[in-house]
C-alpha cells in the first residue's frame, strides 16, 4: 500500500493496485462520524459501442443500458441488496453518469461489513427476464419524470444542439422505446465487460483503520475468480469541433421561458496536465464572468434578462467537453444575442494581475468548501483519477498557473461555430 | 460520547454559539432571527434576502461585494427565509475558507468577521431607506419567484396540499409572500422593518470551524451588540385539529406524471415526549428506501418512481407524497393508505425497528459531519425554545420501543388528500 500525504490541506491517501486489477484507494478522516464508500466503474451511458470481453466483433448496446443495469445490480435473486444495506444501518445509493456508473453507501458503523457487502453486491449479478421486463416500468416512470421537468428537457436539448454524433447527446437514461429493447443478455454482456476489477476503482474516505481494511478488501478480492482483460476497445464516432446545430426549439408548461446557450468545449481526448489546466482555466474563467459580480453576469442582469434562477456550468471529461449559460428569461432572444456577444468579445481579454490572483484564491476557496465532504473528495478523486490527474494536487497547480496561461486560454475560448442553444418557450 | 458540540453565550441581546470542529476546511457564520410567521410581514422578510445581497456601505453594490467576497478566497454569502413551524426565520450566512489550510495567509477570519458584521447592521442605505433601484429590481425577482412555484411539480402539489389542509391556519403562509402585498412595500418600509427586525427578532449566531473559540470570542462578542434583550417569544401553538373526515382535491395541469399527496396530522412536535417515536415511525413508514411505501408502492407494485414520507418538527405534520401514472390513482391511493394501516396495527418487526433506528442515527450523525446540516440540528432547539441536544435526540431515539411507535401510529389524523393529475386522467370515484 503506497502512502501519500498531503501536508497543506491535512490528507493522507493509501494506494494499491490489487492482483485482480481493482484499484483502492483509503482516505482516513478520524474526526468524521461517517464513512463513504464508492465502488466505480469506467462504464457511463456514452460507452454503447465496444468489442465486448471474450469477443471479437464491435457491437453496440441499447441506449439506456449503463443505468438500466446499474437498477438491475441491487436486486438479487433472493432478496434486495438495499435491505442490507439497511440492516447495517448503511444508506446505499447508486447513480449512472455518461461517463461512470457508481455503487457507493455512507455509514457511521458496521463499515467493514459494509464495504464486504458492497464489493459482493456489485460482483455478483442476477439478472433473469422476468425481473428485467419488471424493471421496465419502473425506468419508464424514471423517465415521464424526467420529461416533465423543463431544467432537464433544457439541459438535454443543448447537448443534442451541440453534438452531432457523439453519445453524450443521448439521456442516460435512455428512451422509453430504447429501454423496451434490453434484454438479460445485454446486461450480462456489458456486465462481463465493464465490471472486471481492471475497470474498476474503490475509493474509501471516513472513520476507519485504513489497515484493517485493505487486509479485509485484499482477502475479499483474492477469493474471487476474474477472466483475464487487456484494454477494453471502446468506439466513439468522430466528433466535429462545431456545434450540430444553432438552436433546439421546445415548448413545456413554464411560467417564464428558459433558455440555455451552449458552448462545445471540447471534442477529443485529453489527459494528465493538459487536462487539468483547461478543466481549471475553463472553470474559473465561466466563473470570472458570469458568476454574481462578474461583468457578464451584470450586464444581463441590468438588462433584466435573468433572474435569481440564472446559472452556468462547465464540465470537461475525457472525450468530451461543454459549458452551460442560463436560466429563466422573459426574453430568449435578446438573451441570446447578448450573451453570443460577450462571449465573442473575450477574444480581446488581458487580465490585470489583480484579477488572475483573484480567480486563482477563489478557486483555492471553493476547493477548500468543496472538501468539507467526503463524497465530493471521493467522487473528484475518482474523476480526476480517471483523467491521469491528481484531486490533491490541484490547489499547487492553481498556484503555479501563469497570466499567460490564463489570456492564453481566453483570447482562444470563443469561437461562433461552438455554440448552439436551447429555448423552452411557454405552451 | 462527545464534549457538547456547541458553548453559547448570551451577551448584549445576541445568543452565541461557538462550534469548534476539525472536520471542516472552513470557518461559518450565521446568524438566524426568528419571529412569528405573520401575513403582515411574510412578503418583507421573503424580499429582505435579495435586498440585503445587493450591498452594504463599504461594497454598495453586487459586483463590489462579490469581489470582495471572490478575494476572501471565494466567501459564501447566503442569506433566505424559511419556515418553521409557525416561525419566520431569515438566516444569514457567510463560510469561507480556513486560513490553516492555506500557506502565508493569516487575515481571512478577521476580514470575514468585519464583513459579516457589515452586511448584517451596514446595509447599503440612504437616509433611512434602502436604494430604490435595487428594491424595485429585487421585488421582481421576487415576484418572478412566486410565479415559477408552479414549475417544479413535487413542491407545487406539497404547497397546494399546505394551501388546502391550513386554509384557516399561519402556516399556510406561502414562504416566498404574496404578489398583493409586494405593490405595498416600499425602499423606506423595508429598512425600517429591517430596522426592528434586528432590534426585536431572537438572533443567535453561530460560528463552526477548527478555530480556537477563545480567540474567536473576543472576535465576536464586541462586533455584535443590540439595545437590550428581549424576551423572547415563545413558541406558537396552534388549537390541536382532529378531522373526522379527509377533504379530497383534485386538480389537473397538463403534466405526463401525476402527484399524489397525502397530509396527516401527527399531534407531536419537536421536544415532545414521543417525538423520537415519531421518528421512527416515519422511518418505518416512509423515510427510507427499506421503508414500507417505497417497498409496496413501488418495489412490489411498481406504481411510482418515489413514494415517500416527511414531517415537519415544528407543526405537527406528516407528509406521504409519490409521483405515479394518472390512471394509478386509486390504486396508489389504497396501497399508501394501507401502509399506515399497517403501522397503527404494528405490522412491524423488531428487526425492522432496530434496522430503523440504526439508519436514523446514521443520518443524525451524517448531518453532524455537514457544515451547514450541524448547524440546522443545533438550531432546532432554538425554534423549538427546548434544550434538547444532538446527542440527546440519538440517545432518545435508541429507546424508542414498539408499542411506542404503535401509539404514535395511532394519534395520526388524515387530513387531506391532493392529487395532481393530467388534463386526461381518469379520476373518477
Amino acid at each position: 500500500m503506497d502512502k501519500m500525504v498531503y501536508d497543506q490541506i491535512g490528507e493522507t491517501v493509501y494506494k494499491e493496485k490489487l492482483e485482480n486489477g481493482l484499484t483502492v484507494s483509503l482516505l482516513p478522516k478520524s474526526e468524521m462520524a461517517k464513512t463513504y464508500s464508492i465502488f466505480s466503474t469506467n462504464f457511463g451511458s456514452i460507452d454503447q459501442t465496444f468489442v465486448p470481453i471474450n469477443g471479437t466483433k464491435r457491437i453496440t448496446v441499447p441506449e439506456g443500458v449503463a443505468h438500466f443495469l446499474e437498477h438491475k445490480m441491487f436486486e438479487k435473486e433472493d432478496r434486495d441488496v438495499f435491505a442490507d444495506f439497511g440492516k447495517q444501518g448503511a444508506s446505499p445509493n447508486a447513480y449512472t453518469s455518461f461517463t461512470k456508473t457508481a455503487y457507493l453507501f455512507s455509514a457511521t458503523g458496521q463499515i467493514e461489513k459494509n464495504i464486504e457487502t458492497l464489493l459482493d453486491f456489485v460482483q455478483n449479478p442476477y439478472f433473469s427476464d422476468e425481473s428485467v421486463e419488471k424493471e421496465k416500468g419502473i425506468i419508464a416512470q424514471e423517465i415521464e419524470m424526467y420529461n416533465d421537468q423543463p431544467d432537464w428537457q433544457s439541459f438535454m436539448g443543448t447537448l443534442r444542439a451541440l453534438f452531432h454524433h457523439h453519445p453524450v447527446k443521448i439521456d442516460i437514461a435512455g428512451t422509453v422505446d430504447s429501454i423496451s429493447t434490453i434484454t438479460k443478455d445485454d446486461l450480462y454482456t456489458c456486465y462481463n465487460t465493464f465490471y472486471h476489477p481492471e475497470n474498476m476503482t474503490l475509493f474509501i474516505a471516513g472513520n476507519f483503520d485504513e489497515q484493517r481494511l485493505i487486509n479485509l478488501i485484499r482477502r475479499n478480492q483474492a477469493s474471487k475468480n476474474f477472466a483475464q482483460l487487456k484494454t477494453i476497445k471502446r468506439d466513439y464516432p468522430d466528433e466535429p469541433a462545431a456545434a450540430a446545430k444553432q438552436e433546439n426549439k421546445m415548448t413545456m408548461p413554464v411560467s417564464v421561458p428558459k433558455c440555455t446557450v451552449g458552448i462545445k468545449e471540447s471534442s477529443f481526448e485529453l489527459s494528465g496536465d493538459e487536462f487539468l489546466k483547461k478543466d481549471l482555466l475553463q472553470d474559473m474563467i465561466v466563473d470570472f464572468y458570469f458568476s454574481k459580480g462578474g461583468s457578464f453576469y451584470q450586464q444581463l442582469y441590468e438588462q433584466q434578462l435573468i433572474d435569481a434562477s440564472f446559472c452556468f456550468e462547465t464540465t470537461l471529461e475525457k472525450n468530451f467537453g461543454y459549458t452551460f449559460i442560463g436560466g429563466n428569461t422573459r426574453d430568449p432572444d435578446q438573451f441570446v444575442q447578448t450573451v453570443r456577444e460577450l462571449l465573442i468579445s473575450t477574444r480581446h481579454t488581458v487580465f490585470s494581475p489583480e484579477q488572475i490572483d483573484r480567480m486563482k484564491k477563489k478557486k483555492i476557496g471553493q476547493l477548500l468548501k468543496a472538501m468539507n465532504s467526503l463524497e465530493f473528495i471521493a467522487n473528484s478523486y475518482i474523476h480526476y483519477e480517471t483523467a491521469g490527474a491528481n484531486l490533491f494536487d490541484i490547489i499547487p497547480f492553481i498556484q503555479t498557473l501563469t497570466g499567460e496561461d490564463f489570456n492564453h486560454y481566453v483570447q482562444n475560448w470563443i469561437d461562433d461555430e461552438r455554440i448552439a442553444v436551447c429555448k423552452i418557450m411557454k405552451e | 460520547m462527545h464534549e457538547p458540540y456547541e458553548e453559547v453565550v448570551t451577551e448584549n441581546g445576541v445568543h452565541f454559539h461557538f462550534v469548534p470542529t476539525e472536520k471542516f476546511k472552513t470557518i461559518s457564520f450565521t446568524a438566524k432571527f426568528k419571529a412569528p410567521l405573520e401575513q403582515e410581514t411574510v412578503t418583507q422578510r421573503a424580499l429582505l434576502p435579495y435586498v440585503l445581497q445587493q450591498g452594504t456601505q463599504s461594497y454598495p453594490n453586487r459586483r463590489v461585494l462579490q469581489t470582495k467576497l471572490d478575494r476572501l478566497y471565494g466567501a459564501v454569502l447566503s442569506i433566505n427565509s424559511t419556515k418553521k413551524g409557525n416561525h419566520h426565520i431569515v438566516t444569514i450566512r457567510l463560510e469561507t475558507a480556513n486560513q490553516k489550510f492555506i500557506s502565508h495567509e493569516s487575515d481571512i477570519i478577521d476580514e470575514a468577521v468585519a464583513l459579516f458584521r457589515e452586511i448584517i447592521y451596514e446595509p447599503n442605505q440612504e437616509h433611512n431607506a434602502f436604494p430604490q433601484m435595487v428594491v424595485s429590481r429585487e421585488k421582481d425577482t421576487l415576484r418572478q419567484k412566486i410565479n415559477a412555484a408552479t414549475d417544479d411539480k413535487m413542491l407545487f402539489a406539497n404547497m397546494r396540499l399546505i394551501d388546502e389542509m391550513c386554509h384557516d391556519e399561519r402556516y399556510k403562509l406561502h414562504i416566498h409572500g404574496y404578489e398583493d402585498d409586494i405593490e405595498r412595500i416600499t425602499a423606506e418600509n423595508l429598512y425600517t422593518y429591517y430596522r426592528s427586525m434586528l432590534q426585536n427578532d431572537r438572533l443567535d449566531i453561530y460560528v463552526a470551524g477548527d478555530m480556537n473559540s477563545k480567540a474567536l470570542k473576543a472576535k465576536m462578542l464586541p462586533a455584535f451588540q443590540r439595545d437590550d434583550c428581549f424576551e423572547p417569544k415563545k413558541v406558537i401553538r396552534d388549537t390541536e385539529k382532529y378531522p373526522d373526515q379527509p377533504n379530497i382535491v383534485i386538480e389537473k395541469q397538463q403534466i405526463q406524471q401525476a402527484k399524489l399527496h397525502f397530509g396527516y396530522r401527527t399531534h407531536v412536535t419537536f421536544g415532545d415526549e414521543d417525538y423520537a417515536a415519531l421518528q421512527v415511525f416515519n422511518g418505518l413508514l416512509g423515510g427510507f428506501p427499506s421503508s414500507k411505501l417505497f417497498i409496496n408502492v413501488r418495489e412490489k407494485n411498481s406504481l411510482a418512481y418515489y413514494a415517500a414520507s416527511k414531517f415537519e418538527s415544528h407543526k405537527g405534520l406528516l407528509f406521504i407524497f409519490g409521483g405515479i401514472a394518472p390512471q394509478d390513482y386509486e390504486h396508489a391511493r389504497d396501497i399508501m393508505k394501507e401502509q399506515v394501516h399497517a403501522m397503527k396495527k404494528g405490522e412491524f418487526t423488531e428487526e425492522e425497528m432496530t434496522n430503523t433506528k440504526d439508519l436514523i442515527v446514521n443520518q443524525l450523525l451524517e448531518t453532524m459531519d455537514n457544515s451547514l446540516g450541524m448547524m440546522e440540528l443545533l438550531y432546532q432547539q432554538v425554534a423549538g425554545e427546548i434544550t434538547l441536544s444532538p446527542e440527546a435526540l440519538i440517545d432518545g431515539i435508541k429507546h424508542v420501543k414498539k408499542d411506542e411507535v404503535i401509539q404514535v401510529a395511532n394519534k395520526l389524523d388524515l387530513d387531506t388528500i391532493y392529487l395532481l393529475t393530467s388534463q386526461e386522467g381518469d379520476t373518477d370515484g
